[in-house]
């Protein structure tokens, strides 16, 4: 029954200014409650769906085909203030990163009221009601008060649940959430996620649900839509898409993600040689401030430890110690035996170029402005003062060995992928010939399938080369994936540490069993399960 | 029309008309220049006529020569003065950027005091003390604009230090000039570039004014401000003597903005339209 339909885009066609297909002839149905995943990596064109069924394009965008229909009305066919009546009202919007959604110069309930006393639903007085209902519904603290706070006085995961409460505010027939959990931590996720979609169930609310990872997909949509370079891939009941994917590229998806929870561990190498021992080791950023408390850690020639933490458990803090970024106030950082100094500027150059670091965001970690050639040619001429023939002939060399055609030595930065620009960072490790190399998050800001090629890399010089790895993560699947041993930071302090076979095995510390059952399961049940476990205990 | 692979508008096409024509009597006037600089060939504000096409001065001087070697003397410092400013400020500046620390405390601090007091009133202490000379003239104007420059250096190293390129060459034990030579300049030389015109422009008519106020270029050279200072009183009569340098200051200064203004636009252009509503 097409009344039943609340959102129609039929072949929509977005394009950029220039030229280029962003979304190409995708079709998209909801029916009243339904709730359809958009699953695909970055550049896929998720969000520019989500933002189009608003009759919205971002700046340098065009809608350039194809039909957007609210409860049968054409919007592109509408006036712009036809249009804008719809946004708020009949659809709403959850952006991926509160922080940045928000006004940071108004209260939280002022903007929550906004769109229902704008679009003249409801009275202020009757606009304040309703969002303290919702404020107690998403279980925010005090919601008599809550809507007195600037965004910045609340935690990230609360900022949330206030977008949530925002875009639920006009109770909308049409709700888009572009990726609302990506950014919080694995165990915020799972509390935002059950009452995003408990709120969502009760009101009765249709939803496009956009996210890259399919196992949160798994636990709120009905229905799945995987999505590659704007084309639709595939489309089906969520249940089929996790269970029998009928294209290659969505089986890959499926399968990668299921790797992250079953993948068998990995076991440190027998006898290594001690590398890197960290002990007792105390550093802040301001005085009377401690981010790492009392830490020792080691490691081994040939072996990788991982860190893994929620935002603000200090491990990058630990990283940047041993790099000599943050100088410890206390303790002893040893690297094969021999001390170093706090100050990275006090390090003699034989002991910098021993340490390597390859960081979180490959975009700003490359000089836009100098080729390959000079960016990983550079630590050759100034460690081992090769000559130019020398150092182009290696270059050359390592970019074969991670991945890269040889000729790739006179682009720049820009012309490259996210996942080849962090092999160019790995290749500039590696040119300096280390022992250690500190991985910040080096696959966090990469899509899934290219993540795992990176981590294949990594793994692959490790055996051929011995290198130590000192793997800064939060995600545990990467953990599984590439770390012999892990160790589990809170609040500045180690709480587990250990072969990563023994963290993932009872007896468990109270937070690492947290912080493994928060991580979604390819289940659709999952989410249930995980909720009735933590209700009994 | 395109030039180096950007649409210039016609008021750029206009404002590079009129710089390079600025530029070539600069470099190539005194050549084709009627009359020697100083050589008296005329009454006293003698009007234009088919011997001297734009008159005579106050002391009988041809104006045109003198507007075409004034080219070479006003142009030719504020140049002097904008590259060496640009030198300095943006050493500074960046040194500032990447050590921070006292470094920054001290340098910007020591900017702050001389940005305290008014430029002008600055100059004329420093040019009465030392007297008056080209290059003391250049030295001071330099100095004094290089704390402009520092600050805008300063902002956008800031920007750039923080980057993880940047901590990857420090990690590798880089100094400090390859740092600012090979990770900062490259990625903020847009807008120096531009506002490099734009205090080329001060600078010019920094100098103008203090040749106005009679310690710029000392006579006999010529040099746009003191050209109208000198020949100033002719407005008294009606006359149209002291007009010709001040259109040439005016419309070097329109000139060198309109080329900035596209300059800034190419920098500062979003790479997409409007979004769509």
């Amino acid at each position: 029954m097409s009344d039943d339909l609340v959102l129609t885009l039929e072949a929509l066609q977005v394009e950029t200014i220039t030229g280029a297909t962003l979304v190409d002839k995708v079709d998209v149905t909801l029916k009243r409650g339904e709730i359809l995943g958009l699953i695909g990596e970055s550049g896929a064109g998720k969000s520019t769906i989500g933002l189009a069924s608003m009759a919205y394009a971002r700046a340098g965008c065009r809608i350039t085909g194809g039909k957007i229909s609210i409860n049968g009305v054409e919007l592109r066919a509408s006036t712009a203030n036809a249009r804008r009546n719809f946004r708020g009202k009949s659809i709403a919007y959850i952006a991926q990163s509160a922080a940045a959604s928000f006004n940071p110069a108004m209260k939280l309930m002022d903007q929550v009221c906004e769109a229902p006393v704008i679009h003249g639903v409801m009275s202020r007085a009757d606009a304040e009601k309703n969002a303290k209902f919702l404020f107690g519904k998403l279980q925010l603290p005090s919601p008599e008060t809550f809507g007195d706070r600037y965004p910045h006085e609340v935690s990230g995961g609360q900022l949330q649940r206030a977008m949530a409460a925002m875009a639920m505010s006009c109770r909308p027939d049409i709700i888009v959430l572009d990726e609302p959990t990506t950014a919080l931590d694995v165990t915020t996720q799972i509390e935002v996620l059950a009452l995003l979609r408990d709120l969502i169930r009760e009101y009765g609310t249709a939803g496009l649900y956009i996210t890259h990872d399919l196992a949160v997909v798994a636990q709120i949509a009905h229905r799945i839509m995987v999505l590659r370079h704007g084309k639709m891939v595939e489309v089906g009941a969520a249940k089929q898409i996790l269970e029998a994917p009928r294209t290659p590229y969505a089986t890959a998806l499926v399968n990668e993600r299921r790797e992250a929870t079953t993948l068998p561990l990995i076991d440190p190498p027998a006898g290594a040689e001690q590398l890197l021992t960290v002990t007792n080791v105390e550093a802040g950023y301001r005085p009377g401030t401690t981010v790492v408390k009392g830490i020792s850690v080691s490691l081994a020639r040939g072996e990788t430890l991982a860190v893994v933490g929620e935002s603000g458990s200090g491990k990058s803090s630990l990283a940047r110690v041993v790099a000599g970024l943050l100088p410890r106030r206390s303790g002893d950082v040893k690297l094969a035996g021999q001390t170093l100094a706090p100050v990275m500027g006090q390090r003699p150059r034989d002991v910098l170029r021993r340490l390597q670091m390859v960081h979180q965001m490959p975009d700003v970690a490359l000089n836009p402005r100098q080729t390959l050639q000079d960016i990983i040619g550079r630590p050759m001429a100034f460690f081992f003062n090769r000559s130019p023939s020398q150092v182009r002939e290696r270059v050359a060399e390592l970019l074969t060995q991670v991945g890269l055609p040889a000729d790739f030595a006179m682009r720049r930065p820009g012309q490259l992928s996210g996942g080849q620009k962090q092999r160019v960072c790995i290749a500039r490790a590696l040119a300096a010939e280390p022992d250690l190399i500190i991985c910040d998050e080096p696959t966090s800001a990469l899509d899934p399938l290219v993540a795992e090629e990176v981590l294949k890399l990594l793994r692959g010089l490790q055996d051929k080369l011995g290198l130590a790895y000192m793997f800064i993560t939060h995600d545990l699947g990467t953990v599984r994936r590439i770390a012999h041993r892990t160790a589990v930071m809170l609040r500045g302090e180690i709480i587990a540490q250990g072969p990563t076979a023994q963290i993932f095995s009872p007896p468990f510390h109270p937070y690492t069993e947290k912080l493994i059952s928060s991580v979604p399961e390819m289940d659709t049940t999952w989410l249930d399960h995980v909720l009735a476990d933590r209700k009994a205990a | 029309m395109t030039i180096l692979g950007h649409r210039a508008p016609l008021t750029a096409q206009i404002g590079i008309v009129i710089v390079v024509f600025y530029l070539l009597t600069a470099l190539f006037g005194p050549w084709f220049a009627p009359y020697a600089q100083s050589q008296s060939v005329g009454d006293t504000w003698a009007p234009p006529s088919a011997q001297m096409l734009l008159g005579a001065d106050q002391i009988g001087r041809d104006m045109l020569t003198r507007l075409i070697y004034g080219a070479r003397m006003t142009i030719g410092i504020a140049a002097a003065t904008t590259v060496l400013s640009f030198f300095i400020g943006i050493t500074l500046g960046f040194t500032a950027a990447v050590l921070g620390s006292w470094v920054d405390v001290v340098l910007s601090r020591l900017v702050d005091v001389i940005l305290s007091i008014p430029q002008l009133i600055l100059a004329l202490i420093i040019l009465g003390v030392f007297g008056s000379s080209i290059p003391v003239l250049i030295l001071t104007i330099a100095v004094i604009d290089s704390t402009k420059v520092f600050r805008l250096a300063r902002a956008l190293g800031m920007n750039i230090a923080v980057l993880d390129y940047v901590e990857v060459a420090r990690m590798r034990g880089e100094g400090l000039w390859w740092i600012i030579r090979s990770e900062i300049l490259p990625n903020t030389s847009a807008p120096l570039i531009s506002e490099f015109g734009l205090r080329f422009c001060f600078n010019f008519l920094f100098v103008a004014a203090l040749s106005f106020l009679g310690i710029g270029v000392q006579p006999p050279y010529a040099d746009w401000g003191g050209m109208v200072r000198e020949n100033a009183a002719a407005i008294n009569f009606g006359l149209l003597a002291p007009l010709f340098p001040a259109i040439a200051i005016a419309s070097l200064t329109v000139g060198v903005n309109l080329v900035v203004d596209w300059l800034l636009s190419i920098d500062a252009r979003p790479s997409g339209a409007q979004a769509e509503m």
